[in-house]
């Protein structure tokens, strides 16, 4: 698999995509992205390493490894999912892999807002209702759209209601997640500024 | 709120536009960057498909992880390798400037921009970096910035910041003989506490900074982090321009003239408000030593470790943290306590006047042989200057280590390094634990001066017996 990577920018109001689930509890975030992949001088290389561990030991039947979940897209988690260190890598590893969105029972806080300044939304749902599509898409692949204004998500079969909080939900929706995006707005303004400051050329 | 401030002023004036969250986009006059915390901002750059907005308008030196002892191609380090080949390539990519080893400008990012003139006053200065607050000396406003607003400043030349709240620290009369800026400043921290200046710029100002010269205020606004504020400065005068005239990116000829009238608008007003005043008397200061594990926690070297008692309640926690990593006892007098390693380099205290000063107290005189010392000269400028002085040859007569330019041991990235609970005289910022690379590494923080005579002692010494 070729890890192609264009990155988010600007609004995200609708993620569409095959979801993949990850079952189990306090998944940390040395499993994401094992410690010795951050001696790096970028992110690049980390999509091929994300649970570079855990997919050793599973030699091929771990989900990132099935041929069927190759371009998922949502990741469906259990509770505590991105707890431990505070590398932003472990984010940085899964986007590259191709996830845009993930789902859980419930989230480390830093890892929350990692996945936030890079453009990953992290909902939240009941454990039932997570198990249930956890079942689900044991099964059968499961095609979602989640629609971010409405916190809803829906596929051929299910319909079901998101949980994220207001405040982020905004943030997605403005585009102000992206620091950059924001700024590059006013780049007109910054092109005046300059004008106007009596610096030097060095 | 403060008012009509030289930070009132620079910041009025960069400003391009209010944010809608309420920070402030703040244009960047001079973004200076380094191999540690640039990689992953110009990798963000990359993915967001974006192009460095100015490129003319960064600055890039490597100082980090270069080894000190030889710096020859490839470096020993795999790692090290692979950060200054980044940098070099993304310099090259991004059509940035670039003064790598060997190009009689490279050194300590801090060090560097000022004595090549690029530092100046009322620019706004960013980098990836918390001493970047070295450039407020300047009357520039300057500030470190964490590795997503570095991609921010190439990508927009501007961050979103909130305003930060000014407080003035005056400091009255003359500091005394054998009384060296880094003793005010520590003093300053000890007084103040480490955590004072969070949400502040400090302006430092006086008739003990008016007599400072440009690279003794740069020790002062280097360590306006260490005290908690993200950015300190002090308002420029003759002895600014003068430091500036004839640099080699100094404004030249009409440009010059232009750009003094600009220089000696932006003081603070005579009358201008800030939101608090504080007074520190400068006579009153003796050489100054840290015995604990934060900046904050130093003494005059005439005094004892403090005692519990003597301690404000919100000092007493990490006091009894720093008795045990320290092994010191409480009462117990700084003077005196052996050392085993001195370092004179870094940011704070790497500049020339400071291997200036440390050569004079070590002029035929010898390193105790129970010490290790070295001397890192800040940047190649400041040691090819210490050659043609022949200071170079008095530190290897008194049997230093005469090193090639670097921060080394003042964060340890290269291979020097603390060995085991070794005692450390150092002219350096920081005495965190495991900082200077040992994880039960001890650092006293002091003046180059004060690391000389300890150096010739090994222990820890009253610089004022040696100079006359
Ligand atoms: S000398 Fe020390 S404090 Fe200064 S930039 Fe280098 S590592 Fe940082």
């Amino acid at each position: 698999m070729d890890y192609e990577f264009t990155p988010p920018v600007g609004k995200i109001s609708e993620i569409t995509g095959k979801c993949i689930s990850l079952i189990g509890n306090d998944i940390d975030t040395d499993r994401i992205i094992p410690a010795r992949f951050l001696k790096c001088v970028n992110f690049d290389s980390l999509g091929k390493s994300v649970f570079a561990d855990d997919r050793k030991t599973l030699r091929g039947v771990h989900p990132f490894d099935l041929k069927e979940n190759q371009d998922s897209s949502i990741l469906i988690v259990n509770s505590n999912f991105g707890c431990g260190s505070s590398r932003e890598h472990a984010p940085q590893a899964l986007i590259r892999w191709g996830i845009r969105a993930i789902i859980g029972e419930s989230f480390a806080e830093i890892f929350y807002s990692n996945c936030i300044a890079i453009g990953i939304p992290c909902f939240t749902l009941p454990k039932k209702s997570i198990q249930n599509i956890q079942k689900y898409n044991h099964n059968k692949s499961l095609f979602l759209e989640i629609d971010l204004k409405n916190s809803s998500a829906k596929s051929k079969d299910l319909n079901f209601n998101l949980e994220i909080k207001e405040s982020t939900k905004k943030m997605f929706l403005s585009g102000e997640w992206d620091a950059t995006a924001t700024l590059l707005e006013n780049s007109s303004l910054v092109d005046r500024k300059l004008k106007e400051l009596p610096y030097i050329k060095f | 709120m403060s008012q009509d401030t030289l930070f009132d002023k620079v910041w009025d004036l960069h400003k391009v536009s209010s944010l809608p969250g309420g920070s402030d986009q703040i244009f960047i006059g001079l973004h200076l960057i380094h191999e540690v915390t640039s990689p992953q901002a110009f990798g963000a750059l990359k993915d967001k498909n974006l192009k460095v907005k100015f490129p003319d308008r960064t600055v890039a030196t490597v100082d980090h992880i270069v080894p000190t002892d030889n710096q020859s191609r490839p470096f020993k380090d795999n790692l090290a390798e692979q950060m200054i080949e980044t940098l070099e390539n993304n310099c090259l990519e991004h059509k940035i400037r670039f003064f790598n080893i060997g190009s009689g400008n490279q050194g300590i990012v801090h060090v560097v921009a000022p004595e090549l003139g690029l530092t100046q006053p009322g620019m706004t200065i960013a980098c990836g970096d918390s001493h970047t607050s070295t450039h407020g000396a300047f009357g520039s406003i300057a500030f470190g910035i964490g590795t997503s607003q570095v991609r921010d400043v190439l990508a927009t030349q501007t961050i979103a910041m909130n305003k930060l709240k000014v407080r003035q620290i005056w400091c009255e009369n003359l500091l005394s003989n054998g009384v060296y800026a880094k003793d005010l400043v520590l003093h300053i921290i000890n007084k103040l506490g480490v955590k004072a200046g969070v949400g502040f710029a400090y302006e430092f100002a006086g008739p003990a900074i008016n007599a400072l010269s440009m690279e003794e205020r740069m020790t002062i606004c280097n360590m306006s982090i260490e005290g908690g504020a993200r950015c300190g400065y002090i308002n420029p005068d003759e002895e600014t321009f003068n430091y500036i005239k004839n640099k080699l990116y100094s404004p030249k000829n009409e440009h010059w003239e232009k750009a003094l009238k600009w220089w000696k608008s932006l003081k603070s007003d005579e009358n201008s408000i800030y939101d608090d005043v504080i007074k520190i008397d400068a006579s009153r200061i003796e050489p100054t030593v840290t015995w604990g594990i934060t900046p904050g926690q130093s003494i005059g070297i005439n005094q004892h470790i403090p005692l519990l008692d003597e301690l404000s309640p919100n000092d007493k926690l990490v006091a009894e943290e720093a008795y045990e990593y320290m092994s010191f006892k409480p009462g117990q007098s700084i003077k005196d306590i052996p050392v085993e390693v001195c370092f004179i380099g870094s940011c704070t205290n790497g500049r020339i006047s400071d291997l200036r000063i440390a050569a004079k107290v070590l002029k035929d005189k010898k390193v105790s042989k129970n010490v290790k010392a070295f001397v890192v000269p800040g940047s190649e400028k400041v040691a090819n200057e210490a050659k043609q002085e022949g200071l170079d040859q008095i530190f290897k007569d008194s049997g230093f280590q005469w090193r090639e330019p670097g921060c080394s041991m003042c964060l340890a990235m290269n291979s020097d390094k603390l060995i085991g609970n070794q005692v450390s005289a150092s002219s350096s910022n920081r005495n965190f634990k495991g900082r200077q690379g040992s994880p039960s590494g001890r650092t006293l923080l002091m003046s180059p001066a004060m690391v000389a005579a300890a150096a010739i002692n090994g222990k820890v010494s009253d610089v004022r017996e040696y100079i006359s």
